[in-house]
């Protein structure tokens, strides 16, 4: 059983088009979960071949392995402490010397590799040809072609995995050596004498007696190269520890006798004597043919990066996105309310009236169907944002936006997890986990809630189309948007001032050349968001529906066990009525009444909810309004929405203000907590956004008012 | 010291670089990403706001703002290739 099983991690570059092979190899067979005690997600995936059971392990893509984000200390250690049987490098054809950095890292990690050389066919139109056999050789393992894009060199990878499982390629066991006196610090350094007892798995035991032993599972030569470049997760491990201390003594020595030497620091010396090597392995096996001209992505860009049109493509794009999203996602969202509508009315004519019926229709029915009528317009907008990404152009966002987002404070790769705050806050705070200093990831997920997410979308959606013109609908909800922004930049400022003072992320960032993404990438992408959504909506917001139901039923009767008169006034009597009556003084001064309070309540569950309580609230009254004219004329939930809240336009205005500020929902709450390790950050943001939210209602209610609005 | 660096060029041109100053993460980066002594650079471009600045060495385009690209040192009269 157990040799019919190979585990396979997949590594590669970002943008070399891992993603891409791990769907061509996987399919859909796929699992998306966390690597235990960090935020950096797992990708798994299985297939079968040639009778082998394979599990492929995405890990997170990087350019090296040095301890300088999370994404690479992870990667590094599921080569160590999982031990893969082998490892699949995935390398950029066309951008041969880079991508190869990271095979020259992996190969010093003593696993066996697989070499892919994907986008081939981008290289071999930009003329360069390589000799796979060749490279091969002068690597010591196999190099594979592929084009991941067009599902090419599928089969010959999975053929070359078994094979090199099975030992019939057998990848050499010789290390790339750097210049000798580099070479000849590493020798001396191998034979100190507690060096050669590393092997064995980590234990704390040993750590706490003062020795070595365990604490460095890493290979030897390894361990001692990474030292020398002063690694900092190594060196740490190595302060708290007697021997360790003794260790990075020696090797501070030997860091200076090779500065000495070279006359080069050693990073730098380490770094250099890799790419020779490399260079000397390209030179070799590849040619370049012709003499490149113009690619198709620097036209692109002098279009879209150009110092007059970048800044208003870029804002055409978003405005775009979000015009596509809405126009194509109404008629679907219209079937899915009428479904919804007819299965609630079903259910009451076959159901007999009580508890049951009314736990199904306006528990069940009416909370999750509020949610789930959303889902065209949250999977179009995820189709738009997956396209972005894998296009490349979400980089060009960055590199447009940098230096606003530099000086609001923040990096501009904040601007990708904001960007993706659009669609929903919980990927977006794990997206934020591409920024590498903690302070600039802490600023980034402290304001991400502030852009407007899906979810926050129905109650746009609901107020804008009950109380505003179509011709204006639109603007309305651009402001909104927009309002988030301002307020997100003007508080990435203040805690980057106040709260977080420090340097901020250096911006070396790779603008991968431009590709059509495969339907496949796409739709998965897309799917893997907008399971997230559905997941959340699915349980959460159902146990919410549910609790926020018995909230609203409860209790039954009135103190002296009498009925009550009206629906209304049962409402007023129910626990989520008193909730929303006692937080009525301080909502007031916003224009708020005590049923928008329990709908805020409701929305710090997760901020669907808003709408669904709304819709509870009405479809209530709505009950009582029918049963006075007799007539059941099923009127839509923004008629309702208008003719029974008493909102002005204004009120409706600062409800979506308030809804968009105030606290991101509950998931958001469990995310940050895990993603900051600890409870001290998401309460902090659950306080802030409150406040804020509360003060610029406030101020835009009473200045609406002084200006006769409303 | 007034050494040209990586900073000093305008778009369009190209220069070979002589060595990375700085330190820590941001130089870590820079080298691992295969801009070491020796690489010949061209500025692409500025961004639309004037930072950062786009470079590139044959297949491969790289961000870096202003001040990360005031740490590369460049040879002086790169314009002559040999």
């Amino acid at each position: 059983m157990d040799e019919k099983r190979i585990v396979i991690a997949l590594a590669g570059n970002p943008n070399s088009g891992k993603t891409t092979i791990f769907n061509n190899l996987t399919g859909a067979r796929q699992h998306v979960g966390n690597y235990p005690g960090v935020t950096v997600e797992k990708k798994e995936g299985w297939l079968k071949h040639q009778g082998f059971e394979i599990e492929v392990i995405d890990l997170p893509g990087t350019y090296g392995l040095s301890a300088y984000s999370p994404d690479e200390v992870v990667a590094r250690n599921v080569i160590v402490n999982d031990k893969p049987d082998l490892v699949v490098n995935i390398a950029d054809a066309s951008n041969l010397e880079r991508s190869l950095y990271l095979n020259t890292q992996l190969k010093e990690l003593e696993v066996p590799i697989v070499l892919v050389l994907n986008m081939a066919d981008v290289a071999e139109k930009n003329g360069i040809t390589i000799n796979y056999e060749l490279m091969s050789q002068l690597l010591g393992m196999t190099v594979v072609r592929a084009v991941g894009t067009k599902n090419e060199g599928t089969v010959t990878i999975l053929d070359t995995v078994v094979n090199t499982f099975a030992g019939e390629d057998k990848p050499s066991e010789r290390m790339l050596r750097y210049r000798p006196e580099i070479e000849e610090e590493i020798n001396s350094l191998l034979e100190l004498p507690f060096a050669g007892r590393q092997s064995g798995s980590p234990s704390s035991e040993a750590a706490a007696a003062g020795n070595l032993d365990g604490i460095l599972n890493y290979p030897l030569r390894w361990t001692i190269i990474k030292l020398l470049e002063r690694d900092r997760e190594l060196t740490k491990k190595l302060e708290n520890n007697s021997e360790g201390k003794v260790l990075l003594k020696q090797i501070e020595q030997s860091r200076q006798r090779i500065t000495d030497k070279t006359g080069d620091d050693p990073e730098m010396a380490l770094v250099e004597d890799r790419y020779a090597f490399i260079r000397g392995v390209c030179r070799e096996a590849s040619q370049i043919t012709i003499i490149s001209k113009q690619s198709l992505t620097e036209k692109i860009d002098n279009v879209l990066l150009n110092r007059a049109l970048g800044i208003p493509l870029f804002l055409g794009m978003m405005w775009l996105l979000f015009q596509l999203t809405f126009t194509l996602g109404t008629p679907p969202m219209e079937w899915i309310e009428a479904g919804f509508t007819a299965l609630g009315g079903w259910l009451n004519e076959v159901m007999a009236e009580g508890l049951l019926r009314s736990l199904l229709v306006d528990g069940i029915i009416a909370g999750v169907g509020g949610v789930i009528v959303f889902l065209p317009n949250i999977l179009l907008l995820f189709l738009g944002i997956a396209f972005l990404e894998s296009t490349g152009y979400m980089a060009r966002a960055a590199f447009v936006m940098d230096k606003v987002m530099h000086q609001a404070g923040l990096h501009g790769k904040s601007f990708v997890p904001m960007l993706i705050g659009f669609g929903c806050t919980v990927p977006a705070l794990m997206a934020s986990r591409t920024l590498e200093n903690p302070r600039d990831r802490l600023v980034t997920m402290l304001v991400t809630p502030l852009m407007s997410c899906g979810a926050r979308l129905p109650v746009y959606t609901l107020l804008i189309g009950a109380f505003f013109a179509p011709q204006i609908a639109g603007n309305i909800l651009f402001s909104l948007y927009i309002i988030g922004i301002v307020l997100a930049i003007i508080m990435a400022r203040v805690f980057r001032t106040w709260l977080l003072p420090g340097e901020s992320e250096p911006f070396v960032m790779e603008l991968p050349i431009y590709r059509l993404p495969t339907l496949k990438s796409v739709l998965i992408h897309m799917w893997e968001r907008a399971w997230l959504y559905l997941k959340k909506a699915g349980t959460i917001i159902l146990a919410l529906s549910i609790v926020m139901w018995g909230l609203f039923t409860f209790p039954t009767v009135d103190k002296e066990g009498h009925e009550f008169e009206s629906a209304v006034e049962q409402v007023e009597n129910s626990y989520a009525g008193r909730m929303g009556k006692v937080i009525e003084p301080v909502l007031r001064p916003l224009g708020f009444d005590w049923k928008t309070g329990v709908a805020l309540v409701a929305g710090l569950g997760a901020k669907e909810i808003v709408v669904s309580t709304l819709g509870t609230l009405y479809s209530i009254e709505d009950e009582e309004g029918l049963a006075e004219e007799e007539e059941p004329v099923v009127k839509s939930f923004a008629q309702r929405a208008r003719e029974q809240s008493g909102y002005s336009p204004l009120v409706a205005y600062v409800l979506m203000l308030f809804t968009l500020i105030y606290v991101p929902c509950l998931a958001v709450v469990a995310v940050m907590k895990r993603e900051t390790n600890g409870w001290k950050w998401p309460l902090f943001t659950v306080g802030y956004t409150i406040a804020l939210a509360w003060v610029v209602c406030f101020l835009v209610y009473r200045g609406g008012l002084l200006l006769g609005i409303g | 010291m007034m050494s040209k660096t990586l900073k000093d060029l305008a778009p369009g041109e190209k220069a070979r670089i002589k060595a990375v100053t700085g330190n820590g993460s941001v130089r870590r980066r820079i080298i691992e990403m295969g801009l070491v002594p020796g690489v010949e650079l061209t500025m692409e471009r500025y961004a639309p706001l004037g930072d950062p600045v786009e470079v590139s060495n044959p297949g491969f385009f790289l961000s870096l703002r202003k001040e990360e690209a005031d740490t590369i040192v460049l040879e002086e009269n790169a314009e002559e290739e040999q």
